[in-house]
């Protein structure tokens, strides 16, 4: 069991932040409560001695018993130390699916988070900008990776094939270009609305 | 941003009260060519962007100000196939995730389906494993070279790569039937042993490959446009490459140290002699200079697992997990009916899960498994390298030329089913 | 000695011999210059595209079959090879690829995937690029050899030497997408994607 886990005890332990700890085939994991996810994730990685600086990989996992809960696995590594952690944070699949987002800690986290965005569902409460990566953005069926998604989704092949067929190739949603003015004029409602409010991308600054 | 008003005459469907046509003065802003930005798409279907990615670049003339690459061309879901089939069945998948390095994407998988259930391969199918790995790493890091050379202008060292990409494709293909999507391991061993002819074969290759590999060096390293084109391009610093969870030659060429085979060791990888090969700058050229050398060191290895080749069985002794051999399933009812489960039903993994982290010639490849005690799994995860090192292109590219978002898109070395899976 | 006369039955032929015969030639001539000289549009998405660029590599090297030129642009190619698996999100892309290129234009899909779907019977993946573009020749193969793709070119100079330019027939007629945006009509799609062989079994997840 890595000693990260009991560190973690010292320091949140009391709160419902530490869950339960557990191996499995040598690997630690650490059920984390998800109010507390944010804090917890900067404590390992600024705290000396622990300094969990690279972020594995971060992705969900939906089991097929409905009861289980879904979880959130953020996969944490010290690369001077040598040292792995599992972070583990357990959502209701039925209802809210919403977590923190990490890349405030990892920039590495942008990409990985949209990804379970778009194949999970989960909205990531601070991602900057929090949108489909692997599916098309107007992507009608739902989440693929989701137990209730069938294998071959839920549309029939003809209209899977005309909804591809009537996207358009050159659409820009981002909100980076559409800060760009020459795409304004083929946005969606939604879009343009976000855009009135002031919403705007961000470019890739230094820390 | 000063804009100057042009008067323009509007002609709109209408008469006046003389029946001449209407005409409406409008005054429309004349466009200010000097101080607008571009917006520019390359791809997805483009020759340098290896592969179905799409980027949208904002220009301020030649100079990138922002990119943002689109993804998920080649998305086909692999993961979600994964939670419909057995594991050995999902081997064949893992070919064409990154279908420029098979071998080692199959060995990866096998490595983390043997970890959740506990299995330890014999010796001679542990050196069998190095060996498919380094292969694919000499052939991987080739596709890239022959690539980038092309990208910046150099066609020659594509054709001599493919050569030698052809020599390791027949060892594959004398293996395991197969060029490219080889599916070589299964889960608790290999899906053959190797015939005769391919130890002499592979000892041949490692002789020769070191002379191709200086001939690249010759003309490459100290030419003045390749340096002047990749020198000082695409610099990320440790700091930044560690934050944005790097892995492979991407990492290492920025200057930390980190790889999966001598910090978190499988396969023997302690037992062999080589280094890792560290760079400095963090830039286009030290990337090379680093995957250039990685093709010495593999060959080295290469060398190493050849004379340590040891005999024995390649599979384990466990007919529940590995098919028994052919002669005796077909003899003996046992074993007939231990080969049928296998087929039918899948071999039954415990509840857990495990995840394993190989170094890929892309970066760390991980396949992270959650079984349920069922033969297929619950949540099949690959850690996919060459996505978490793109995301990283916007940083390295704002601030560069065009021409230089080309070097540096190549020098991040991704295989868009990687990427997209 | 009997010399069996091929007759072509084709509409626009000439009933008069001389005349015919001259159309033969040019017949001939023309389809040489294109069979002998497609230029290849390399849509090459995934692993078939390394075989691919293993066959234009110098082992198997298809210049020598006189497509010494790969066109990436559709405006100067003559036959679009899509190599590799074509995800739904690419399908507008390749629809878009087919009509920028001007006739004669061919289409040969190379592999499984493209020809098909292949292994990948899921949400993600279209069931044969034939639903989207007409396609001349199949390659099968995951991938195919180097050898395969050459043998499906010359299948398709084969094919190009049988055309004529005095088809009344339109050859090659411009399929634009019909008004549920569709190529072909939204039954035979459904047909022709159904499951086959072992994905009809594997649908379970557990």
């Amino acid at each position: 069991m890595n000693p990260s886990v009991d560190a973690l005890r010292a320091t949140f332990g009391g709160s419902t932040a530490i869950g339960r700890a557990l191996e499995s085939c040598g690997d630690t994991i650490v059920y984390v409560g998800r109010e507390a996810l944010l804090d917890v994730m900067a404590w390992l990685r600024d705290t000396p001695g622990q300094t969990y600086d690279y972020l594995v990989d971060v992705t969900a996992v939906e089991y097929r018993d409905r009861e289980r809960p879904l979880e959130v696995m953020y996969g944490l590594r010290s690369l001077a130390r040598r040292a792995d952690l599992r972070v583990k944070v357990e959502l209701d699949p039925q209802g809210d699916l919403t977590v923190d987002s990490v890349v405030p800690l990892w920039r590495g986290a942008d990409w990985l988070e949209r990804e379970a965005f778009d194949m999970f569902g989960i909205t990531f409460r601070g991602h900057p900008d929090l949108r489909r990566i692997l599916m098309w953005e107007t992507y009608a069926e739902g989440y693929p990776l989701r137990k209730d998604f069938p294998l071959r989704g839920r549309f029939s092949r003809a209209e899977q094939v005309r909804q591809a067929l009537a996207a358009h190739p050159e659409a820009h949603y981002s909100l980076e270009e559409l800060s760009i003015a020459d795409a304004y004029a083929e946005l969606p409602g939604d879009m343009k609305e976000r855009l009135r409010r002031g919403e705007r991308g961000t470019l890739p600054d230094s820390e | 941003m000063s804009k100057r008003t042009v008067e323009l005459e509007l002609a709109t469907p209408g008469v006046d009260a003389s029946g001449q046509p209407l005409r409406v003065p409008l005054g429309v802003a004349e466009p200010d060519l000097a101080a607008e930005h571009m917006l520019i798409n390359i791809g997805p279907q483009h020759p340098a962007t290896h592969g179905v990615l799409r980027l949208v670049v904002e220009l301020d003339g030649e100079t990138v100000v922002r990119v943002i690459p689109h993804l998920g061309y080649l998305h086909s879901g692999f993961e979600k196939l994964g939670e419909y089939r057995h594991y050995n069945q999902i081997i064949p998948l893992t070919d064409r995730t990154d279908y420029l390095s098979p071998m080692a994407n199959n060995v990866g998988f096998a490595l983390a389906a043997e970890k959740l259930m506990g299995i330890a391969i014999t010796p001679r199918c542990t050196v069998l494993r190095v060996i498919a790995c380094e292969m694919s790493r000499i052939i991987s890091h080739m596709v890239w070279l022959g690539t980038t050379s092309i990208d910046l202008g150099a066609f020659t060292p594509f054709l001599w790569a493919f050569q030698e990409r052809e020599r390791i494709y027949n060892l594959q293909e004398m293996w395991t039937g197969a060029r490219l999507t080889t599916s070589v391991t299964r889960v608790g061993g290999m899906m053959a042993d190797v015939p005769d002819g391919f130890v002499e074969g592979l000892r041949h290759f490692t002789r020769t490959f070191p002379k191709t590999l200086s001939e690249i060096d010759r003309v490459l390293t100290r030419n003045a446009v390749w340096v002047g084109r990749t020198q000082g391009v695409g610099v990320l610093t440790a700091a930044e490459a560690t934050n944005h969870s790097l892995s492979g030659p991407m990492l290492r060429a920025s200057g930390v140290a980190y790889d999966v085979r001598k910090d978190k060791p499988y396969l023997d990888y302690e037992t062999y002699d080589f280094d890792v090969v560290v760079g400095e700058h963090g830039d286009v050229y030290d990337r090379y200079l680093v995957r250039l050398e990685e093709c010495s060191q593999s060959n080295r290895i290469l060398e190493q697992a050849i004379e340590r080749l040891p005999d024995g069985p390649v599979n384990i002794a466990d007919p529940r997990v590995i098919l028994p051999p052919k002669s005796r399933a077909m003899n003996d009812m046992e074993a007939m009916i231990y080969h049928f489960k296998q087929v039918m039903e899948g071999v039954k993994a415990p509840v857990g899960e495990a995840y394993v982290g190989i170094e890929n010639p892309k970066g760390e490849l991980g396949t992270y498994l959650v079984s349920d005690g069922t033969a297929k799994p619950v949540r099949w995860r690959i850690r996919p390298p060459s996505f978490i090192n793109l995301s990283a292109l916007p940083r390295m590219a704002a601030g560069h030329l065009l021409s230089d978002l080309i070097a540096i898109n190549a020098s991040v070395d991704i295989v868009m089913g990687e990427v997209d899976r | 000695m009997k010399r069996v006369i091929e007759t072509k039955q084709v509409a626009g032929q000439s009933p008069n011999y001389l005349l015919a015969k001259f159309q033969d030639l040019i017949d001939w001539a023309v389809n040489s210059s294109r069979a002998n000289s497609l230029w290849p549009m390399p849509f090459g998405t995934a692993c078939c595209a390394i075989e691919f660029m293993a066959t234009a590599a110098s082992r198997y090297d298809f210049a020598r079959f006189g497509m010494e030129r790969q066109a990436f642009s559709p405006r100067q190619a003559d036959v679009l090879i899509c190599a590799g698996r074509l995800p739904f999100k690419l399908a507008p892309v390749i629809r878009r690829i087919y009509d920028q290129m001007p006739q004669p234009k061919w289409v040969i899909s190379m592999g499984a995937c493209a020809s098909t779907g292949g292994i990948f019977d899921n949400y993600a993946m279209v069931q044969g690029i034939d639903t989207i573009v007409p396609v001349d020749v199949y390659v099968p193969g995951c991938p195919p050899r180097p050898e395969g793709l050459l043998y499906g070119v010359l299948l398709l100079h084969k094919k190009i030497k049988g055309e004529s330019l005095f088809d009344r027939v339109p050859r090659r007629d411009e399929q634009p997408l019909d008004d549920h945006g569709l190529r072909l009509p939204p039954e035979q799609i459904d047909e022709i994607s159904e499951p086959f062989g072992n994905s009809v079994h594997q649908f379970r997840s557990a």
